[in-house]
């Protein structure tokens, strides 16, 4: 850690980067944290705990602040997937990024079911085993699509609309979110319309979802959030071969139009 | 829960991810904590209306307004003619603080929480 946190503080003080975005534990809590020269003294909270956040989404709004601007972010696996998804949906302007890679530990991974708990490059910490727990998709799939729908409304009716899920989603940048519009989602009813609510939200993140699991985290309900999204990542995989959150110059099939068998971005 | 700050305003609310009690989780009104911060139609400075009309005032002046008023009712009709209601944009504390001073000032039981409006 104490390496990461000299090459942050040489990248401020060289101007390689105008601040930093990351993880700092105070007084035993976790959370995000951006700094520029200015208070470099945070830097010693730097951490790479279990507890995490959105810091994706945090980077888009600091980048609507910092037009033309090279910010320093601390990247986990799952963060650099959401600045990838964020980077093609043009969320982050004309701010750039320097990324400052952090490796999970195996405890981490396991806690997340995080088939990726790495960045593509590390600066802090070792490349932990994939871990890939899917027995309640597999489970699901041998159903019939009666009981599917059966367990799933459910599962919904446990909702209490805090918008959570939307909120803390990493890939979930919309000014205007479906969620809120009245004519598909009537104000005011909880549990939330099902499953209008919720299928809106799963048809939005097929070709965004980086898998980082928050949705569920946050979930007060318990409800499994993720194994939806896992399903239409899945089917995006098979039938696309495509991967939110893969690379940066992969372009997402649902915005593509096909013409003579080619695809046309 | 934290509140997000930019250059010196509120503009968000995050859960706590590793708190022992709410693990991550808010309901709506914490995820939208931020919103009345900044908002217009907060009252700034307390007002007393005289004469039908909402005027500035004084803290002292409108603290013993209020005391004033609260102790002629309940001198006048009996505590049983005063209640309070509470609100979920107070601390946990300062609604056991209202309670307190309901009951053992006042001198009612009369007291309630919005969220059962
Ligand atoms: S989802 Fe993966 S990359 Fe992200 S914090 Fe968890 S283990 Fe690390
Ligand atoms: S986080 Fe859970 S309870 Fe909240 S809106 Fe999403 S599904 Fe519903």
């Amino acid at each position: 850690m104490e390496e990461l946190k000299k090459k942050v503080k040489q990248a401020l003080e060289e101007g390689k980067i105008h601040g930093f975005l990351g993880l700092k534990a105070d007084e035993g809590d976790i959370s995000p944290f951006f700094m520029t020269k200015d208070n470099i003294a945070e830097l010693e909270k730097l951490t790479a705990p279990d507890g995490r956040y959105s810091l994706g989404k945090i980077l888009s709004r600091i980048a609507a602040q910092n037009p033309g601007k090279a910010i320093g972010v601390m990247v986990r696996g799952c963060d650099e997937r959401a600045i990838i998804e964020l980077t093609k949906a043009s969320q982050l302007g004309t701010a750039s990024t320097v990324q400052f890679g952090v490796a999970c530990t195996p405890q981490t991974a396991e806690k997340c079911n995080c088939p990726q708990p790495y960045p593509s490059t590390i600066d802090f910490g070792e490349k932990a085993k994939s871990v890939n727990h899917g027995e309640l998709l597999t489970k699901l799939e041998q159903m019939s699509v009666e009981d599917r729908l059966a367990y799933w409304m459910a599962q919904f009716d446990k909702c209490i609309k805090c918008y959570g899920c939307r909120n803390i989603c990493p890939v979930c940048y919309c000014q205007e979110c479906t969620l809120e519009d009245k004519n598909l989602v009537p104000g005011g009813i909880v549990p939330p319309a099902t499953p209008v609510f919720h299928f809106i939200k799963a048809m939005h993140m097929a070709d965004r979802c980086i898998d980082c699991g928050l949705c569920e985290a946050t979930c007060p309900s318990n409800i499994p959030l993720r194994t939806i999204y896992r399903h239409m990542r899945k089917v995006m995989q098979e039938l696309f071969d495509y991967v939110p959150g893969r690379a940066a110059d992969d372009k997402s099939p649902l915005g593509t139009l096909e013409e003579g068998g080619r695809l046309i971005h | 829960m934290y509140l997000e700050v930019m250059d010196g305003k509120v503009t968000g609310t995050l859960p706590s991810m590793n708190h022992p009690i709410s693990e991550g989780s808010l309901c709506i009104k914490g995820w939208n904590a931020h919103e009345p911060v900044h908002s217009q139609k907060r009252l700034t400075k307390p007002l007393i209306r005289k004469d039908g009309v909402l005027t500035e005032a004084s803290w002292d002046e409108a603290i013993s307004n209020v005391a004033g008023e609260l102790a002629r009712i309940r001198d006048q009709y009996g505590p049983n003619s005063l209640a309070v209601l509470t609100s979920a944009k107070c601390t946990n504390e300062e609604n056991y603080l209202l309670m307190k001073l309901t009951r053992a000032v006042l001198g009612t039981n009369n007291i309630d929480h919005c969220a059962r409006l």
